[in-house]
């Protein structure tokens, strides 16, 4: 116990020694070098949770292996999902490349509906912004908006909207749209007091308030919002294809359709493993734009230099 | 900047204020009574001081001077249309680089863009910060960060400058070479000034006049002219003369507090 102690403290004259060595012109400590090695080191964590994710998943499979009844596992062996899922991987009526032509429209319904998610989103918080009244009249329907089980008013949205492209974008505006109402409201309200005076002295109009200040300032905040909103998007669009059957049938109708027969189930792993793979892919495009958009100067950008 | 046309006119009388307070006060709707009886005149040429304990309504002459606040008794007269506030933070636009955000004032108000670039331009010059006009206020150190918030008051050339503690959060060194920039410009743009400041040297330094306030309600009970010529070279803060006024100076505080 004692020596834990002692290695302890000595960690901490070590850490605490540090700034002064390094303020003296002594020889320093390479800072580790950002090469391969470490990147590699970094991948091991992650890497060793999915391998017992992996294993938990074999054993489960296993163990409901029901051999009696000649039938397949509900839960396939993930080799399996491989090997009867995802290939061939370029086969016009098997494998990946169905899976991805089923993912084009999904693609579209996400990311048409984020657009319309976010300009709708930005314009409502705006409207809420203009005033305190104006916000306790909008913002509980918002909430209401974001609680409402869609699935329990699908037929209510197939009377109002048909079962095409618009309903499917209805839906994921639905859920994708309170993020970022609530996140750019955030953003809106928080900016600067000083900021406002100054804008106040200058004796501009509410306009050029909003424009030159307060959306700026929101910024960060309404694109953290886009960020949740992305992941909802795509849920949405799936959510969307398991109730509305016409119009271009997504990878919702996909993981559907396979999900019928035990045998097709690899598939229908496959087919969720891409979309929630797209749902990462959303994040990070998002995440991507956002740190390209306030870089210079927002805390949250870390500068490289 | 020119003298207003009626002061010099006139042969004998003073020239007009720039910014006139008479028996001001300020009672905000909360009961809070931050002004009582306040009355003084910043005329061209002057660089007027008020020192006081926190929280003692300096910061609200200010802001009632600018409009900002609404004052609820007596006179508060000044040009609404040429004054320059320097707040005690920089108040930068950070998704702004430090050329636009010295353009920011002039860009409000309609200026022309060549026009405000040109003023911008000699603003930066004015404050030092020339080679740094493409950087963002993230990469600024504080004292930068307030040069150029300065220059974006200066862009205006306006008539009257109000500064809020604008030096407040500086280091010792950075606060005195900035009181040592401010007066030479302060000599070469002949602004009006009216300066609130904790910083007792501060206010010696920089001012021709110096106001002792008391604490809430926020009264003049101490009332300095510092006989220091307009050029003030850094050494004037070891004159016995200096110290002898700053002692004055901290007596009526010492009493302003009790």
């Amino acid at each position: 116990m004692t020596a834990l102690d002692d290695t302890r403290r000595e960690v901490a004259l070590e850490s605490q020694a540090l700034p002064s060595v390094v303020g003296v012109n002594v020889p320093v400590m390479q800072p580790p070098r950002p090469g391969t090695t470490r990147r590699v080191r970094n991948l091991i964590p992650p890497l060793i949770t999915f391998l017992l994710f992996l294993a938990v998943w074999y054993l489960y499979s296993w163990a409901r292996f029901d051999i009696a009844a000649q039938r397949r596992n509900a839960l396939p062996f993930p080799h399996e999902v491989i090997t009867d899922g995802f290939l061939p991987l370029w086969d016009p009526s098997n494998g990946f490349r169905p899976i991805l032509g089923y993912m084009w429209p999904t693609a579209k319904v996400t990311l048409i509906g984020l657009t319309i998610s976010v300009v709708l989103g930005v314009s409502i918080a705006v409207v809420m912004n203009l005033s305190k009244g104006m916000e306790r009249a909008l913002f509980p329907y918002a909430v209401v908006l974001q609680t409402v089980p869609i699935l329990a008013i699908t037929p209510l949205l197939t009377q109002l909207f048909g079962d095409e492209l618009g309903v499917r974008l209805v839906v994921v505006v639905l859920i994708a749209i309170f993020p970022v109402v609530t996140n750019t409201l955030f953003g809106l309200q928080s900016t600067d007091q000083l900021h406002h005076d100054l804008f106040t002295l200058n004796r501009v109009s509410r306009w050029t308030r909003l424009r030159r200040l307060e959306l700026p300032s929101a910024l960060p905040a309404t694109m953290a919002g886009i960020r949740i909103a992305s992941g909802g998007a795509v849920i949405g669009a799936i959510v969307a294809d398991f109730f509305f059957n016409q119009g271009e049938k997504g990878i919702g109708y996909y993981i559907r359709n396979r999900q019928q027969r035990a045998a097709n189930r690899p598939e229908m792993f496959a087919g969720t493993i891409t979309a929630s793979m797209f749902g990462v892919v959303m994040f990070l495009i998002v995440g991507a734009i956002t740190a390209r958009a306030i870089r210079n100067w927002h805390e949250s950008a870390q500068q490289r230099t | 900047m020119t003298d207003t046309a009626t002061a010099s006119d006139l042969p004998g009388t003073a020239p007009s204020p720039r910014l006139r307070f008479e028996h001001l006060s300020m009672v905000f709707p909360d009961g809070t009574h931050a002004v009582d009886d306040v009355s003084f005149t910043v005329d061209p040429g002057d660089f007027v001081t008020v020192v006081g304990p926190s929280g003692c309504g300096k910061s609200t002459l200010l802001r009632i001077a600018s409009g900002l606040t609404e004052h609820t008794g007596g006179v508060c007269d000044v040009n609404r249309d040429s004054i320059g506030y320097v707040f005690q933070d920089a108040t930068l636009l950070p998704w702004r680089t430090v050329q636009k955000n010295v353009e920011l004032n002039a860009e409000l108000q309609g200026v022309a863009k060549d026009e405000r670039q040109r003023r911008a331009a000699q603003a930066i010059e004015l404050v030092n910060l020339v080679g740094h006009e493409s950087k963002y206020p993230k990469q600024l150190s504080g004292g930068m960060k307030m040069r150029c918030s300065l220059a974006r008051s200066l862009v205006l050339n306006p008539e009257v400058f109000l500064f809020d503690e604008p030096f407040g959060a500086l280091d010792e060194i950075t606060r005195e070479r900035l009181n040592d920039e401010l007066i030479s410009l302060f000599n070469s743009e002949k602004f009006a000034a009216l300066f609130i400041t904790h910083s007792i040297a501060e206010a010696v330094f920089l001012s021709t006049r110096v106001l002792v306030m008391s604490a809430r309600p926020g009264r003049i009970i101490g009332d300095y002219a510092i006989p220091f010529g307009s050029e003030r070279p850094h050494d004037i803060r070891f004159e016995p003369e200096f110290a002898e006024i700053c002692g004055m100076i901290n007596n009526d505080l010492k009493e302003a507090h009790s």
